[in-house]
């Protein structure tokens, strides 16, 4: 998948799960702050990622993916 | 002993998502019944069961509200909006006041099936989501319901098998008549998915008659063969007299009596003796003659050993008295952990419009009965008591007389 589209999914999967629009989500914005992502929501996040990229974060790496920019280099360097 | 009112109710049922449609279901005989094509993929004996529709809460509730719940703690959220409307609750109210809740639910099969599934499939149980412990344990419908209205009473999930919801209504009344709660919602739900009641299906309980849906659930009828899964969720909302009068509430009825016992026998295969002690308890509790009563809504699922038993008992009881028995069980199927707390509001629903719907499909009797006055067709008649059994699985009984007001 081009990075291009590889965001464009991210940004679609992620807005229509966590109820945002769309245009909130950039490559700078935080993902927790913008998708509102308390403890239990953050799994749902993955589980999520998981399902549509086939790209698992364990715990350990989720502090190292803040924003969404850190997002899709994550998946696009595991893709 | 403080007395105990219903000033609210509400239900999402295969007759119908208000108390309206419900009513009006109830007045035609409308059946709720269905052949479900995937039952029959997934190797049901059984593909019969009532027709639910999952509520889309989508806009209502927040997206981590709904991800913790499972559909029948969907159905129970909408009964209880409805219930609390009615009551004339609001959120502001419920604030303010240490409102309890006492739900009947005894299985969440869908969402515990669902993440066993993932965790064979992706050896992570990280990848279940977050909604699925909330959604599988039993407790599921009390937790939602709890932290939605925002409710600081007694919050507690009643497993009583098919006996859940009306049991779940006898012991609030027991803690509003002890001064312990002034206001409960009470109910029962019952999840509808092929998972939760494949397992049943496989004991031969369910009706084959497959090639006539709504003529499969036939209560007290000699040809029945087996019950009709369903489900939904009904809310109550019991309060405590003077409370209610003090609030203005609108006061519909109240709850007289509640019996209950246990066999102490076969787990599946209910006897005479236990239904016969509940059903004296709750008259006795009640304080009122035999004669006052003016229905009884039977627990009658159209199974051959449960339905006899049950017209024994009631006979055990009643006698020759000519009090009209039915099942609205021949509409719905058979309800479950919803069962005690729906045909509490089917029963209110035919008290407070002059009606007591037929016993659809009853067209034969069997020898027990026969002794009983079980009507086929819709009669109108008014009526300001009746009397409602519930029966489960390991032989737990509940039976609550409540008068119109």
């Amino acid at each position: 998948m081009e990075k291009n589209e590889l965001i464009a999914k991210v940004n679609s999967v992620l807005a229509e799960e966590f109820e945002v629009e769309e245009s909130v989500i950039t490559a700078e914005a935080n993902i927790k702050q913008t998708l509102q992502l308390d403890s239990l929501s953050l799994v749902d996040m993955v589980a999520l990622i998981e399902s549509e990229f086939g790209v698992k974060i364990p715990a350990g790496d989720l502090a190292k993916v803040q924003t969404f920019g850190a997002l899709y280099d994550y998946l696009a360097e595991r893709q | 002993m403080k007395r105990v009112v219903i000033t609210g109710m509400g239900i999402w049922s295969c007759l119908g998502k208000s108390l309206d449609e419900v009513r009006d279901s109830l007045y035609t005989g409308k059946s709720g019944i269905i052949l479900d094509p995937m039952r029959k993929e997934m190797g049901f004996r059984s593909g019969l069961t009532a027709k639910v529709d999952i509520p889309d809460l989508k806009g209502e509730l927040s997206r981590s509200q709904r991800a913790y719940m499972p559909e029948q703690a969907k159905y129970a959220y909408c009964a209880t909006v409805e219930a609390l409307r009615n009551a004339g609750i609001d959120q502001d109210y419920l604030d303010k006041h240490d409102v309890g809740l006492l739900y009947g639910n005894d299985s969440s099969a869908d969402p515990t099936v669902r993440a066993v599934d993932t965790m064979r499939e992706k050896h992570d149980t990280t990848l279940c989501g977050s909604g699925a412990i909330f959604q599988s344990m039993n407790s599921t419908v009390t937790m939602n319901l709890g932290t939605i209205f925002r409710l600081r009473g007694i919050n507690l999930t009643v497993s009583g098998a098919c006996a859940s919801g009306a049991h779940a209504i006898g012991l609030g009344a027991l803690l509003i008549q002890t001064g312990l709660q002034d206001m409960i919602v009470c109910g029962g739900a019952q999840e509808v998915n092929p998972f939760s009641i494949g397992s049943f299906d496989g004991i031969s309980a369910f009706s084959v008659r497959e090639d006539a849906p709504q003529k499969a659930s036939r209560p007290f009828d000699r040809d029945r063969d087996g019950l009709v899964p369903g489900g939904g969720a009904a809310t109550v909302i019991i309060e405590e007299y003077e409370h209610a009068v003090k609030r203005g509430a609108p006061i519909i009825a109240e709850i007289l009596g509640y019996g209950f016992s246990a066999n102490g026998d076969h787990i599946s295969s209910p006897n005479v003796e236990g239904p016969s002690k509940s059903l004296r308890m709750a008259i006795e509790r009640a304080g009122i003659q035999l004669d006052e009563i003016g229905y009884i809504n039977a627990h009658a699922t159209s199974t051959h050993v449960g339905d006899t038993n049950e017209a024994k008992a009631i006979y055990n009881v009643f006698g020759d008295r000519r009090i009209e028995v039915t099942s609205t069980k021949s509409q719905t199927g058979h309800e479950m952990w919803m069962a005690g707390a729906s045909e509490v509001i089917y029963s209110m629903l035919m008290m407070k419009n002059n009606f007591i719907a037929a016993n659809i499909n009853f067209e034969n009797p069997d020898e027990d009965s026969a002794k009983l006055l079980i009507p086929a067709q819709r009669i109108e008649k008014h009526f300001d008591t009746f009397l409602s059994n519930s029966f489960g699985f390991g032989g737990t009984n509940a039976t609550l007389i409540v008068r119109n007001m």
